[in-house]
């Protein structure tokens, strides 16, 4: 007789949905803006801030004139709204500065050529294209500053015949690596100051490339922004690195240099270095001498930075473990072998935050260079403004500049964030 | 020995001084002019949308050029910011400095420049708004000011308001922008910096016939082009330039009518242009028909200032005191002779 069983579940209840309060937007909202006291005050709070700005910036904005011929024009219009037009009439010149307006293909195609040269620095599946990242540098003064071709390319066939020197030296006659460095190093020299210059009038005759030469006076605008942060970001890392390991040094000499370098630089503000390039040296360079402006401030800033880049990298090697010095020497590496293939790898990854921070701090640093005269965005907007078709402009250029500026910047930081997560190996 | 220590001093001294002597032969080798400019002054320097430099300081500085070599574009435009403009033309950055610069006594000798005379005379000045209903400065007291902290400006409204035993209330601020925001906001009563800029700011005000720009003056600031020691010759010829041009307005010569003075009986008009017998210009190392050229290249001084500060330029600018002698301002050239 089987027990009467009133019910038996042969399903499984569904589950129920979830409270209300705990998913969905009402969840989302509670869980991250309103989840306590405080959250919820500084979240009204912020709104009621986003809500002000937005309330009075989307109208200025939206409403904006675009085709007026002047501010005065802009406000008998309509006052309460922006005025754009500056940027409709200004914008090549914040863009390329005072270039003359029939080249700017040239800095133009310089720029696009920047993207595809750091595309294989960058991304390593690209890294059969690093040619062209070498050739770059060349080809970009060339396209700036113009001139002749060869003079250019003259560099590149000295610096390559020197490798190659270097490389057949050590190959046929000579194991050691410093002597035949030092030889080549002489070779390239003896080809750079002798030989290039008969070469370069040689090959200007029977080959003339040229491009019309535009001065440094000339330059300006983000054009002259991305030459000076770009130019200090590329090299002020490897010497960033070197300083870095020069700190570290079993040598004193290099030791003290590196040490004295760094603090030094670490302890002067840039600005105090731009006046330098721009107003000191003149004194102690022979009168005549045109040392290029844009070089100097080049200089400079690639300094400054490499000094900071040093002491990011040398948190990287203070937080390896002692062990990886070890273990690397154990395995019979020399000193460069370890630092290449187990040291810096690992330094570097973990510096990647600090190293972007550098970079983003000094491609924004690059706007200190209005102070010493050079027409970056930043003068050029106090130029403008001096044009009294366009004076009484605030809001209108700085927008503009600081979205140009908010760009690059963002761009580097998403770089940093999606080198960290594909290195990332500790899980 | 000691004679000999002074002699090798001397020399030194003479070869340090020597290296810019010859100033007007660096410039024909080069074949252009270095003239430093502001990186942007309302009506004095700037670039137009075009990115051609236009201002009253260019102007001259394309006359000098024109004065040289015949051609007014022969001339290199570097904006300098005032942080590094006297250290530039020491260091021989530029041949000459129009950059709205005051001459005062220790930028004269300390800075060792030398002042080529005065192409602008301004000054400070204040700005009201009209329903206010002030219409001088010795009615201002007790108001508000926006001020410019640590600029003359700000020394100068001090002495000002003491010696007319009047009070004030200084809201500071960091630069002209800034005033004027202020000003605007209702935060001052009036706002005060060189006259010129007053007026350039207020054109474009959104109702500009609701400001006034108060008729006192109340400091000297004498605007000029300027040069470094020890080239006397480079120096006559950028005063003589600058004279020439004065002269031309005194004289009615204008760019269009400039042909037809071939035959008039003012001796100093042929002297001037060239026309005459003698080649006096011969003595600076110019050509004979230098300042016809400068005078050609933008016209006479009223001309330039008409189209960069007067109604030309839209900043309205009027002569004031920097009008020619004859016609009651203080304006006036030594004889061309």
């Amino acid at each position: 007789m089987m027990t009467k069983i009133a019910f038996v579940r042969k399903k499984e209840i569904p589950p129920s949905a979830p409270p209300i309060t705990e998913v969905g937007l009402i969840g989302w909202l509670r869980q991250n803006l309103f989840s306590s006291w405080l959250n919820s005050i500084l979240t009204v709070l912020s709104v009621y801030f986003i809500v002000v700005i937005l309330w009075d910036f989307i109208p200025w904005a939206y409403g904006g004139h675009w085709n007026t011929k002047s501010l005065r024009e802009c406000l008998d219009l309509d006052p309460d709204v922006a005025c754009f037009s500056v940027l409709t009439a200004r914008w090549k010149q914040l863009l390329f500065g005072l270039y003359p307006a029939e080249e700017y293909w040239r800095p133009t195609l310089t720029f696009i050529f920047l993207l595809l040269a750091i595309v294989p620095i960058l991304f390593p599946r690209f890294f059969r294209f690093f040619w062209f990242s070498i050739i770059y540098p060349g080809l970009a003064v060339w396209l700036l500053w113009g001139g002749s071709f060869w003079s250019i390319s003259i560099v590149y066939i000295g610096l390559t015949l020197g490798a190659l020197f270097f490389l057949s030296l050590i190959r046929r006659y000579l194991k050691n690596y410093m002597v035949a460095a030092i030889l080549a190093f002489l070779f390239t020299a003896v080809f750079l100051l002798f030989i290039s210059n008969p070469l370069v009038g040689l090959l200007n005759v029977i080959l003339p490339i040229s491009l019309p030469f535009v001065e440094s006076l000339k330059m300006g605008g983000f054009t002259l922004s991305l030459i000076v942060g770009v130019t200090g970001i590329v090299a002020s890392f490897p010497i960033g690195i070197l300083l870095a390991l020069g700190r570290q040094s079993n040598l004193p000499v290099i030791k003290m240099i590196c040490v004295g370098f760094i603090e030094f630089i670490r302890g002067v503000p840039l600005i105090t270095l731009l006046f330098v390039a721009s107003v000191l040296l003149n004194y102690f360079l022979p009168p005549g001498t045109n040392f290029d402006i844009v070089l100097r401030v080049v200089i400079m800033v690639t300094l400054f930075s490499a000094a900071y880049m040093a002491e990011v990298i040398r948190g990287g090697l203070a937080g390896l473990p002692l062990g990886q010095h070890e273990a690397s020497a154990s395995l019979g590496l020399t000193y460069w072998q370890s630092q290449r293939l187990i040291i810096m790898p690992q330094a570097l990854k973990i510096s990647i935050p600090g190293i972007v921070n550098t970079f983003i701090g000094l491609f924004k640093d690059t706007t200190l260079v209005s102070i010493i005269s050079l027409r970056d965005p930043v003068g050029l907007a106090s130029t403008i403004r001096a044009d009294q078709k366009w004076n009484g402009i605030y809001w209108e250029l700085y927008v503009a500049i600081g979205l140009m500026f908010f760009i690059f910047c963002w761009g580097m930081s998403q770089y940093s964030q999606y080198l960290e997560r594909k290195l990332k190996t500790d899980k | 020995m000691k004679k000999l220590f002074l002699g090798v001093l001397t020399a030194l001294a003479m070869a340090a001084g020597g290296t810019f002597a010859g100033t007007l032969d660096d410039v024909k080798a080069r074949g252009n002019l270095l003239c430093g400019v502001s990186t942007g002054a309302p009506g004095f320097a700037t670039v137009d949308d075009s990115g051609k430099d236009v201002g009253f300081d260019v102007d001259y500085c394309r006359a000098l050029a024109a004065a040289i070599f015949g051609d007014p574009m022969a001339v290199k435009f570097v904006g300098l910011t005032s942080a590094v403009r006297f250290t530039a033309l020491a260091a021989g950055e530029v041949d000459i400095l129009a950059r709205n610069t005051t001459w005062t006594y220790s930028r004269d000798t300390d800075l060792k420049q030398t002042f080529l005379g005065v192409n602008y005379y301004d000054g400070q000045g204040f700005m009201v708004k009209k329903e206010l209903g002030v219409k001088s400065t010795t009615e201002l007291d007790g108001a508000t000011v926006c001020i410019q902290v640590g600029t003359t400006t700000e020394l100068n409204l001090a002495d000002y308001f003491k010696e007319n035993g009047m009070s004030y209330e200084p809201v500071p601020t960091a630069d002209n922008a800034e005033s004027q925001q202020q000003y605007l906001a209702g935060a001052c009563d009036t706002y005060t910096t060189d006259a010129s800029a007053l007026h350039g700011t207020r054109v474009n005000l959104e109702n500009p016939d609701d400001h006034l720009v108060l008729p006192e003056i109340i400091s000297k600031e004498p605007l000029g082009p300027l040069v470094r020691h020890g080239d006397d010759n480079w120096a006559d010829i950028g005063r003589w330039v600058l004279n020439a041009l004065v002269i031309a307005e005194e004289k009615g010569i204008t760019k269009g009518n400039i042909d037809s003075w071939k035959d008039t009986k003012d001796a100093e008009i042929h002297r001037l242009l060239g026309t005459g017998d003698d080649d006096i210009l011969a003595m600076v190392g110019l050509p004979k028909n230098a300042m016809y050229n400068a005078i050609k290249a933008g016209g006479n001084y009223g001309e330039i200032f008409e189209n960069n500060l007067g109604a030309t330029s839209g900043i309205n600018i009027e002569r004031g005191v920097n009008a020619s002698w004859t016609k009651g301002g203080i304006l006036y050239s030594p004889p061309f002779r």
